[in-house]
Formats: structure tokens, sequence, C-alpha cells
């Protein structure tokens, strides 16, 4: 009995092993063609390298133009994340304390629109929003972001407002605290699980995003993966480049979930429930 | 007099947040779909025009390849991804030592986008694949996958599990957590194996974290744009174009806002179809606990 559990545990390992590697692998590819020479990736584009080179960081480094790229995510991820943290939790709030039909219909159609592919209203989006976007079009990129982000954040701070008993508004309001006092002061510390979910969640699809992106931002206001968009063209000439500019890429969003990997986890398992 | 006091009230929480959802969500969604029953060229519209731009989509073949390229897309991604992620989630529930280790693994495709991870596996597939295949003549690598639309097809279908199954595995092991140890104590008790607990108890208990990940799948499925541009950007001639990158191709390529935007509301009719039959079948088989 005891043997047969070990053997399962070990079939059990060698499998998860098997797949971790099989999962990292592209990454290891990225990392080691980044400092090879060219023929030396051509001819072994799986081997470690035979003369490390750094001439590929430094050129993708100045072609993307990489500080800029990276300071144009930090901006808008950071804004609209904030701007979306702040706002669906207010709005959340007054859904989910104000009981009457309207405050109803409104988060049924909150609900509701979180089946509505961008896609499906991204032709005439650009049509009636290229003034905004031709007049400050990191502006308008966090502003969309607010619109699409709403439904998501509002229902997961809705789900976690329910929880909070009623009395807590009450005690404070007795106390002669504004609602505004009362949801900043007391309510939004309460909430700090749903809010790194909320943040967590969003984050990652605001960096990562690019066809809203693409659509709105020029090249001095580009981010990271439109940045590396570039070298999709061109790169059948310069791998090199090409691996570096991933690694680059890739570097900052790995380093800060490696920091934060709990909270990702939990972040993410907590959207999930709702 | 209260009811100017709950007005401001409103005003003060929900009035931001609501008026800008409007303006970015509600208003080009009602707009798109009035435009499709238009001659709307991107600019301005002169008349009604019923249902041409409809029946100019469906006339066109190239949409047709796109909905067939699709649907079997979201079908086998969605099978792929979800039992590849459960068999993850199981492995990192197990009580092996390294499962913490395993489980950052499973997920560092996740935190990348797909258009930084099309590129990657685009050296993989047209370089690194077809060096090798070369030197050790290996038949099945020789030609890029990429230029052959059946392969291109399970290259997309490889990087989408690679790059999901993460996600989603997170979403099962919540669903594997949730189940009480006790109910787990008294199937190990009556003698049931570890698989007739796992589908007669686990499965069942858990069934909400499948309505999630299944809907979650067939969501992203449908909306799949990055790793189809940054892979195949739809070639060979045009035959692996998913259902995004063609109505991004038809618009802003083309010029065909009319089609374009009718192509995206039968997308939208779709996807909340597939998505209501989804989650109400689903839904048959979580146990009320």
């Amino acid at each position: 009995m005891k043997t047969r559990r070990r053997l399962g545990k070990r079939i059990t390992f060698g499998v998860g092993i098997t797949i971790a590697i099989a999962y990292f692998f592209p990454f290891f590819l990225v990392f080691v063609n980044s400092v090879k020479l060219k023929y030396d990736i051509l001819a072994n584009p799986l081997t470690l390298p035979v003369e490390i080179t750094w001439d590929n960081f430094e050129q993708a480094f100045t072609k993307m133009n990489y500080f800029r790229a990276l300071t144009n995510s930090l901006i808008i991820t950071v804004l609209s994340v904030t701007l979306l943290i702040i706002f669906s939790s207010m709005l959340a709030y007054y859904l989910a304390r104000t009981k009457n039909k309207t405050s109803k219909y409104i988060f049924l159609i909150l609900v509701a629109s979180m089946i509505v592919p961008f896609q499906a209203l991204m032709i005439p989006f650009m049509a009636r929003f290229a003034p905004l976007v031709s007049f400050n079009n990191r502006g308008a990129l966090i502003f969309f972001y607010i619109g699409f982000g709403t439904a998501l954040s509002t229902f997961l701070y809705h789900g976690f407002i329910s929880t909070i008993p009623t009395e807590i508004d009450e005690a404070a309001s007795i106390d002669g605290a504004s609602d505004m006092v009362a949801f900043w002061r007391i309510i939004f510390p309460m909430m700090r699980p749903i809010t790194a979910t909320v943040a967590i969640i969003n984050a990652l699809w605001i960096w990562n995003d690019f066809l809203l992106p693409r659509l709105v931002l020029t090249e001095e206001t580009q981010t990271l993966p439109l940045s590396t968009y570039l070298f999709y063209g061109t790169y059948t000439v310069e791998y090199g480049q090409a691996m570096a500019g991933l690694a680059l890429a890739v570097i900052p969003i790995v380093i800060f979930y490696l920091v934060l990997q709990k909270q990702f986890i939990s972040g993410i398992s907590q959207g999930a429930v709702k | 007099m209260i009811s100017a006091r709950k007005t401001k009230k409103f005003l003060k929480f929900a009035g931001l947040p609501l008026a800008i959802f409007t303006i970015v969500l509600v208003v080009p969604f009602v707009n798109g779909f009035y435009y499709t029953f238009t001659d709307w060229d991107g600019f301005k519209t002169t008349k009604l025009v019923g249902f041409t731009n409809y029946a100019d989509s469906f006339a066109d073949p190239k949409f047709w390849t796109t909905l067939r390229f699709t649907t079997l897309f979201v079908i086998v991604s969605l099978i792929l991804v979800n039992v590849v992620a459960f068999g993850l989630a199981l492995i990192v529930t197990s009580k092996l030592r390294s499962r913490n280790i395993l489980r950052t693994f499973f997920f560092v495709p996740n935190l990348i986008g797909g258009v930084v991870l099309g590129v990657i596996w685009q050296f993989i597939f047209n370089t690194a694949l077809v060096t090798l295949a070369n030197k050790y003549d290996w038949e099945l690598f020789k030609e890029s996958w990429l230029q052959d639309t059946n392969k291109a097809f399970w290259a997309l279908i490889i990087v989408t599990v690679w790059q999901s199954s993460g996600y989603m595995m997170i979403v099962y092991i919540t669903g594997l957590v949730s189940i009480e140890n006790d109910v787990l104590e008294a199937s190990q008790i009556d003698g049931a194996s570890p698989l007739r607990t796992l589908f007669s108890i686990k499965i069942p208990l858990m069934a909400q974290a499948f309505t999630i990940a299944l809907f979650l799948t067939l969501r992203a499925g449908f909306m799949a744009y990055d790793v189809n541009v940054a892979l195949t950007d739809g070639g060979p001639f045009r035959t692996t174009e998913l259902i995004s990158l063609h109505i991004f191709q038809d618009a802003f390529l083309e010029g065909d806002f009319g089609t374009g935007q009718s192509k995206a509301v039968i997308m939208f009719l779709v996807v909340a179809l597939a998505a209501l039959v989804q989650v109400t079948i689903s839904k048959r088989y979580e146990v009320q606990r």
C-alpha cells in the first residue's frame, strides 16, 4: 500500500517536472539566443551559447526605445488601475447599499456587458473617438480602460461589499461621518483583499493588452507589447535582437510576479470564485 | 427633500463611473448595431439599407472560412486547455513537496501577452524546429508549421494551451481546495479508489469551477487576437484568420466598415449564445452545498 502510494507520488512528480520544463523551455530559448551571435543561433538554436555577446541587448534597447516604452506601460497601467479601483469600488458600494430597482438594473447591465467582446464595438468605437484620441492618446487609452474595466471590477467589489454588515455604515453615520468619509475611512480599508484582486487582474490585462493600444497609441506613446511587435517584421534577419527585445519585455513582469506571487495566486482565485 | 439627497448620493458615488461606462461601452455598442443597417462608410451614413450588410457578410466565402476555423479553434482549445489545466491543478494540489515551484512554472506563460508569446513561438516554429529538423532529418518539422493551414491551426492551439492553462489551473485549484476534508476522508474510509474519488466526489463538488473555467476559455477562444496576429497573421492566404483578426482586416485594411461591423455583431450574437448555452448546461451539474 505504502510503496504503491510512493510510486504514485513519483509518477506525479515526473509528469509535473516534465511539463514544467516544457512550459519553461520557450523562455530558455529566448534567453540563450539573446546572447548568441547570429551564426550560432542559426547553427544551434537550442544549445547554450558558444560565445556570449551583449550587442543584441544594446541594439534592442535602442531600437525599442526601451525606457520610453517601459515608462509608457507603467504610466498607463498604474493610472488606469488606480482610477478603476476608485471608481468601481464607489459604484459597487452604491449599488450594493442602495436596494432599489434602479441599482438592480444597473448591476444587471454591468454584468451582461461583460459578455460583449471588444471586437463587437471596435469599429464604431474608433470612428467615434478619433478626435479624443488625437487630442491625447494616452489619456484616451486610460479613459477607455476605465470604461471597459468597470463592469468586472464593480462586480468583484459588489460581491465583497455584500459580506460587510450594514451596521458598520450605520455606526459611522451616527458618529456624524458623511457618506464619502464613511466609505473611504471605514469601508474601503476593509476591502483590501478584493482590492488586491481587482488590481492584479486589471494590471495583467492592461499591461499585456495589444489590440486597443495598437489602435490608439502613436510611436512616442507606445507600450512594451507594441515595441516588441517592431521585431515582428524585421526579425527574420535579426533573431538575436528580437530575442533580446523579448527578454527585455518579459523581465519586468516576471520579476513583479516572483515578488508578489502569493497575491497573484490568491488574487486570481478570489476573482474566479465570484 | 429625501429624493434630492438620494440623487446627490447617486451622483457622488455612481455618476462618474457610470458616465464613463456608458460613453465607452454602451454608446458604441448601440451605435454599432444601428450602423449595420445603414450605408455607413466609417464617417457618415446617408440611408438605411436593411439587411444588405448582413447578406454581404454571409456571401463572403472568406467569412465562412473564418467561421469554420474559429469554431474549430474554440472547441479544440476549450477542451485541451481545460483538460491540461485540470491535470495541472491535480498535480499542484497533490502532496508533492515541489508543488509550489511547479505552480510558479505553470503560471508564468500567463503573465506574458499574446504578442510577445507569438513572437517567441514564431521563432520556435520557423527557425528553431526547422533548423533541427533539417539537421536530424525529422520529416514533421522540415517545413515551418506556420506555412501550412492545418499545422498552423495546431500551432495556434499549442500556444493557446501553453498560455492559458496556467490561469485556468488556478481556477481549478480554487475549486479543489474548497472541497471539505471530511467528505474526502469519508470516501477514503469507504474504500473509494483515488480515481473513483476524483470522478464521484471531487469533480461533482467543484462543478462551479468548471462553469467558470469553461466560460472564460469559451470567451477567450472567440476573442483570440494577439496570438493569431503574432503567429500567422492570418496566413497563408487568409486561411488561419480567427474572427477577431478577420473583423480587424475587413474594417481597418479593406475599409469595409459596414460588413466589418455586421460581422462583429454576428460575432457578439454567437459569443452570447454559446456562453448562455454553456453556463445553463454547466449550472445543471453544480451541486448545492
